[in-house]
């Protein structure tokens, strides 16, 4: 053989030499975990409170209500086919016998969704002014996009234990992303002379953002938010797995017990509410010609 | 060009912009001399400008020109720091802008200096009234004293009426009226126009220069107008200032650009125009047509005839007033009939027209009969004399000496 005039460590690599990463990071876990218990409780009891005001919210009225308010929403936002598909896609929910879990998943999917509005648009922005956060936060960025979830719901779990808090905690690293980075994108879209315009007529940095390159963002921001709603909503069952309750559980159930029809009934009022979330988005962005 | 004497509205001096890298290093290597692509080469930053200085003075129409890539864009820019001068001082109205920290110049910004923008860079996102009014909304003027007032701009650019347009629904004309209406509500003093009608079709373009002529009139301002159009900076400026590889050339009236070019640069760009439009009667004045008193003897008329070879001459008075032309071969007769005076000889009349008239004007004058044409000043002193050869030696003059 060739290779037996290699010495060993270039045959077979040694096991001494490997990097023992993944139990830095089960020490650096502990340590998160540990140390930052306040800050945990305190997060887990923010979020704990805006979900359940979300639930609450979405679950005070009874169906019929509820229904009767997303078609007057859909046709304020998209005239009237808009509310009148809104109306027959809930119906069908209801007929479904799913009324009550899809509102759980939307209250979830909701909270996800504002939580990386209230976060991801002032990164966007921070990102669009400073490049070396940008350098930084991007391949972070990547990094939440691409890993698979199942690695960071084990640690989610770990400081938060199972229940709708890690859910949504999960839900919105996964979703985050799209928001952030259209923002950035949007603001560093916006027309290198009009912005000169705006500096030449005396415009403070705020004023600036606020009355030029945030309006003109506006759009690309939006179709932000609108994805990372549909991605929330791709999260749903996995959410499901670490409790998050709501149409995740039907399908995951359908899945554990070989009931393929509870898992086609649990998927359809996904696809339903999917579809009702991103027309209305779409269309609250669309500005009226 | 009477108000030389007074104080600058803009005055820069040494401007220096560096792009890139080694800025530092790159300036040191300009300053010992070095040019734009050895700088390149040594230490990949590129020179926007280097070492451009001139004054615009109040009420002048100032114009920088220079082909893309010549640096014209980013001295503008320069001028209010959208971007920053590597080196050299700026002074608007007094103060100097290179020094300026935030707060002073977002100041000088809204109230001295005002610009506009070749692609118009209206606010898409905002109405026209809106676009209009923005310069007064962020100083917290009031809606309906800032709305008023824009009102009042747009009624002035012949815009009125248009202002619950989006500015995507106007044409390019009617949105640079309305970029200009824009910059002049914080009614600044200086104008800064950043090749303000490139965009524009050929025809709307001359209107806009036009109109802009006409507001000039009006406004008074100070401008410094951006253009790669020779004709819009000879039609519009009072003065020009060439500018080629960042570096200001020549700095002169339309007409001494266009007569008195300093180097080839200059000269080929101005081949084309046509210097008739710019000569007056004063430039075709001839060298060798001799002027002689009335008292003055014969032979010393002779003398200065064959010195000049000109087939005549001009007889003043005492004064320097014009008396008529005499012929040679009149004095050449003279000459044989013994000493007199030139008072004595046959005397005809002469064309006579003033010095400040385009020197065009002259020529069909001059074709009838090849007399020449006395320019007399306004007390109707002698200023020359102009022949059809000296005109025609006026049109064929510097631009083509190689």
């Amino acid at each position: 053989m060739i290779f037996s005039i290699l010495p060993d460590f270039l045959i077979e690599y040694p096991s001494q030499w490997i990097i023992p990463l993944s139990s830095w990071i089960e020490d650096a876990t502990d340590i998160i975990i540990e140390r930052g218990d306040l800050l945990w409780s305190l997060m887990a009891s923010v979020l704990r409170f805006t979900l359940g005001e979300a639930n609450a919210i979405l679950s005070i009225l009874p169906w019929s209500f509820m229904i009767v308010i997303f078609v007057i929403i859909g046709t304020l936002i998209g005239g009237r086919s808009l509310g009148i598909g809104t109306g027959l896609g809930l119906l069908l929910i209801a007929a479904l016998g799913m009324w009550d879990l899809a509102m759980i998943t939307l209250a979830l999917v909701l909270v996800a969704a504002f939580l990386s509005i209230v976060i991801g648009i002032p990164l966007g922005i921070l990102m669009s002014r400073y490049e070396s956060l940008n350098q930084i936060i991007r391949p972070v960025l990547d990094l939440m996009q691409t890993l698979p979830s199942f690695v960071y719901l084990i640690p989610v779990v770990m400081i938060f234990s199972i229940g709708r808090i890690p859910a949504l905690l999960a839900t919105f690293i996964y979703s985050v992303p799209p928001t952030i980075r259209l923002t950035n994108l949007g603001i560093r879209q916006v027309p290198e002379d009009v912005l000169e315009a705006g500096l030449s007529l005396g415009s403070s940095r705020l004023q600036l953002l606020t009355k030029i390159q945030l309006p003109l963002a506006l759009p690309t921001i939006m179709a932000g938010v609108n994805q990372t709603v549909m991605m929330a909503l791709a999260m749903v069952v996995i959410a499901s797995m670490i409790g998050a309750g709501g149409l995740g559980v039907e399908v995951l159930r359908g899945v554990g017990q070989l009931d393929v029809g509870r898992g086609f009934v649990g998927g359809i009022c996904i696809v339903i509410l999917a579809i009702i979330i991103d027309r209305l988005t779409q269309e609250a962005v669309t500005p009226p010609e | 060009m009477g108000e030389s004497k007074s104080e600058p509205s803009v005055s820069v001096n040494g401007l220096v912009k560096i792009f890139g890298r080694r800025v530092k290093r790159s300036l040191k290597f300009l300053r010992d001399g070095k040019t734009k692509d050895e700088i390149q080469k040594m230490t990949g930053a590129t020179v926007g400008v280097y070492d451009a200085s001139f004054d615009i003075y109040p009420e002048e129409t100032f114009i920088v020109m220079g082909l893309s890539g010549s640096g014209k864009s980013t001295l503008v820019r320069c001028v209010i720091r959208l971007i920053e001068p590597t080196a050299g001082t700026i002074i608007l109205n007094g103060q100097d802008v290179t020094k300026m920290g935030e707060r002073e110049l977002m100041a000088l910004r809204r109230k001295d200096v005002g610009m506009v923008f070749q692609h118009f860079a209206l606010f898409p996102h905002r109405t026209v009234l809106d676009n209009v009014a923005y310069g007064l909304e962020i100083q917290g003027i009031s809606k309906r004293e800032r709305y008023t007032k824009a009102e009042e701009y747009l009624e002035q650019v012949g815009l009125g009426g248009w202002g619950h347009y989006r500015p995507k629904a106007l044409s390019g004309g009617m949105q640079q009226r309305v970029g200009l209406a824009r910059a002049l509500i914080q009614d600044p003093a200086i104008l800064l126009m950043d090749e303000p009608f490139s965009a524009l079709d050929p025809l709307i373009r001359k209107d806009m220069q036009d109109e802009l002529v006409d507001m000039q009139r009006k406004m008074r301002k100070s401008i410094l107008f951006i253009t790669h159009d020779l004709d819009e900076a000879l039609r519009l400026g009072d003065r020009i200032a060439i500018m080629n590889e960042g570096q200001v050339v020549q700095i002169g009236t339309p007409k001494e650009i266009v007569t008195e070019p300093v180097n080839d640069y200059v000269a080929e760009f101005v081949q084309n125009v046509d210097r008739f439009d710019f000569l007056t009667a004063k430039d075709a004045i001839g060298p060798n047509i001799p002027l002689l008193r009335q008292d003055q003897p014969v032979a010393d008329a002779w003398k200065a005839i064959e010195d000049s070879q000109s087939p005549y001459l001009v007889q003043t008075d005492g004064d320097n007033r014009l008396v008529g032309i005499t012929y040679s071969h009149d004095v050449k007769a003279a000459l044989q009939n013994g000493p007199v005076n030139l008072d004595q000889l046959p005397v005809h009349e002469s064309e006579v027209a003033s010095p400040n008239i385009l020197a065009s004007d002259l020529l069909p004058r001059m074709s009838a009969n090849y007399q020449p044409i006395v320019l007399l000043d306004d007390s109707r002193r002698i200023v020359g004399v102009v022949d059809a050869s000296s005109l025609v030696a006026s049109l064929v003059d510097s631009s083509d000496e190689d």
